[in-house]
């Protein structure tokens, strides 16, 4: 269980990179995270999905699968797929600082 | 763990509900992963792709012995739509989309969806008989072209 520094904060991750506590999340360690995704520039739909992601976590229990971000969030499965392209619902969880999702569709 | 440069083709050739949904689960998931995924439907398979078709996918009641049906009940009239009907109803419950909603969703995720050449001819279809997210229809050597390097599984 690596810890690493992010925004000037320590940080436990597990060994696929999400946060093993999402409280110790903060939206200024977004940037940092985006880019150990390879994504360069974050934009206003990012963050919908970000925010969206923390949401349901937080209420549910588990973040969204591909299909429910498609369906409620407010950004479509074609539009996911071109802003987290190596995968929408578990790069976007490392980015919001929450498990990774638990769905099979 | 980065999956995002593996490859998976999975082929789809059944045309039973319970045929066809493994295949689309794992294509789905592939891409979620950010695998790269083809999915390619091949004889009966094709009915999932198929624009008149798609709908009308049903549970097979016969010869299934899992589903707890004696063969002899599984095939009077009527048992096969009552089943699927089951079946649809406990998916909807669990949010699993239809098979052309499934087929859609799979299309918008980027993965390819291709039919099998030798059965479109077999059947005497064309691309008109397809529903929009059909990339092409191909050969078995174009699909190991475009399989290649990566995994395949057969469905």
């Amino acid at each position: 269980m690596p810890t690493i520094t992010i925004a000037e904060a320590d940080v436990e991750l597990n060994d696929d990179g999400f946060f093993e506590v999402p409280e110790q999340w903060t939206e200024e360690m977004v940037p940092a995270l985006a880019l150990t995704e390879g994504i360069q520039e974050l934009t206003e739909d990012h963050w919908t999905v970000i925010r969206f992601m923390r949401k349901e976590y937080f209420e549910k229990g588990t973040g969204p699968t591909v299909r429910v971000l498609g369906k409620t969030s407010g950004v479509t499965v074609k539009e996911l797929y071109k802003l987290f392209p190596k995968g929408p619902g578990k790069v976007a969880a490392r980015m919001a600082g929450i498990p990774k999702p638990r769905g099979c569709i | 763990m980065d999956l995002s440069n593996e490859k998976i083709s999975i082929v789809i050739s059944q045309g039973s509900l319970e045929g066809i949904y493994p295949g689309l689960i794992m294509a789905n998931g592939a891409r979620a992963e950010g695998m790269e995924a083809n999915l390619f439907f091949t004889f009966f398979g094709l009915d999932a792709i198929h624009r008149k078709r798609q709908e009308h996918i049903k549970v097979a009641t016969v010869g299934n012995p899992a589903l707890h049906v004696p063969t002899w009940a599984g095939g009077l009239p009527g048992v096969s739509s009552a089943m699927t009907h089951v079946m649809e109803h406990k998916m909807e419950k669990l949010e699993i989309p239809s098979i052309p909603e499934f087929v859609e969703l799979i299309s918008d995720t980027g993965a390819g969806l291709y039919a099998c050449k030798a059965s479109v001819d077999l059947f005497g279809l064309d691309m008109d008989d397809f529903i929009e997210g059909v990339d092409d229809v191909i050969t078995v050597g174009e699909f190991y072209e475009m399989a290649f390097g990566g995994h395949i599984v057969f469905t």
